[in-house]
């Protein structure tokens, strides 16, 4: 029974809504929202099943592996609430699909190659920025924090700088 | 009850998370066609949606503060680490531009049927794992040029809170002017019909063939 495919909101609609809901997690946690911690955590978590020995002895991950299982956090569990909610809207929105999406220019062999490049550079990047989008853009910038913003001028220049050549496959 | 209520537990967690991936995937968030098109300036959905939602907490978090439901200084503030910072957030546009997520979208992206964002989550977990490989040699790097601790930017700017706020507030409406112009130069935003009608791997092999035997 596929739903037709519903517009999406308004950005200035969501904007509110978004800030609403950041507004309401400061009050719940006192952190904000995020996203990279997770993968953090998950990475963790594979190098401690994959590789115990290496990835206790590591300096920025070991810390991770010590005391509880690194799932066990609230960001993990705001991860799986981020896939609910998404799958909720994209059901009832009649946007639930299958697919291989990514650069229209590109087959199937080429989506899957950028999806993991910039994925790399996208996790690395996170935590060298302590957060990513979410976690220091979104969250930082609320409490009018400096990091917030910087990590914001940066995140938006390089990304229309990178963007000049890899339009020709995007657009 | 005193406000944050440090709360971090699995329902606190799982209520936050389902209202941000329910608002992500209905502003087209979960679509990286959607969201690289900002950088190419057709479509501002990411500046308007992001700088908006910034100025609504923002204002929140300083009426709470100013009514007293909650304590200044309270909920946490990053510090900045300069060149980290914003190398870190130059790699993340990077990879948005290339990749086509950040990683709270990619999580989107999957959760609506996205196999891309599968592998640009398996991405940022080898950059995660490179960047615990190499942590111990530009620790110098990630730690440099640290601003003081929690800085925000009233106290950079020496000037009240509520000024900082008019300022964002004005930035955002020129924002939204500006990048409405610019929409509509560029072709306009995309629209939830075409995210999901156009881009299909089996209509560009339908143009290479179409071009090859036109060629």
């Amino acid at each position: 029974m596929p739903t037709a495919v519903r517009p999406f909101w308004p950005p200035l609609a969501a904007g509110i809504v978004l800030g609403l809901v950041l507004l309401l997690t400061f009050l719940l946690n006192g952190y904000g929202l995020g996203a990279s911690g997770f993968f953090t955590r998950l990475t963790a978590w594979l190098g401690g099943e994959l590789a115990g020995p290496v990835t206790q002895a590591n300096s920025y991950l070991g810390p991770f592996l010590k005391g509880a299982n690194p799932l066990a956090s609230w960001i993990s569990w705001e991860i799986v609430g981020v896939m609910l909610g998404a799958l909720l809207a994209a059901l009832t929105g009649g946007r639930f699909r299958l697919r291989l999406d990514g650069a229209p220019r590109l087959g199937g062999g080429g989506r899957i190659a950028l999806a993991l490049g910039g994925g790399v550079l996208t996790g690395f990047g996170a935590r060298l920025a302590r957060g990513c989008t979410s976690g220091i853009g979104l969250s930082g910038s609320a409490p009018l924090a400096v990091a917030g913003f910087l990590f914001l001028i940066g995140f938006f220049i390089v990304g229309i700088a990178v963007s000049f050549l890899t339009r020709r496959i995007w657009a | 009850m005193t406000l944050p209520l440090y709360d971090s537990g699995v329902a606190s967690g799982l209520l936050s998370g389902m209202l941000f991936g329910y608002v992500l995937e209905n502003a087209g968030f979960g679509s990286p066609r959607k969201l690289t098109a900002q950088f190419r300036f057709s479509d501002w959905s990411v500046f308007k949606v992001m700088f908006t939602a910034i100025v609504v907490a923002a204002i929140g978090l300083y009426v709470a503060t100013a009514f007293g439901w909650m304590k200044a200084g309270s909920i946490f503030i990053p510090t900045t680490y300069f060149w980290a910072t914003l190398t870190g957030g130059a790699l993340v546009g990077a990879g948005m531009a290339i990749g086509g997520y950040c990683p709270g979208t990619s999580s989107v992206a999957v959760a609506a049927g996205r196999l891309d964002g599968l592998f640009f989550i398996v991405g940022m977990v080898l950059g995660t794992a490179l960047f615990a490989g190499v942590f111990d040699r530009i620790e110098g790097f990630y730690s440099a040029a640290a601003g003081p601790v929690s800085q925000t930017l009233p106290e950079l700017f020496g000037i009240p809170e509520w000024l900082v706020l008019v300022a964002l507030v004005v930035l955002a409406v020129l924002g939204f002017v500006a990048g409405t112009m610019l929409e509509r130069l560029y072709g306009g935003p995309l629209s939830a019909a075409q995210v999901e009608t156009e881009g299909e791997i089996a209509s560009v092999t339908e143009i290479e063939i179409v071009e090859i035997t036109a060629g």
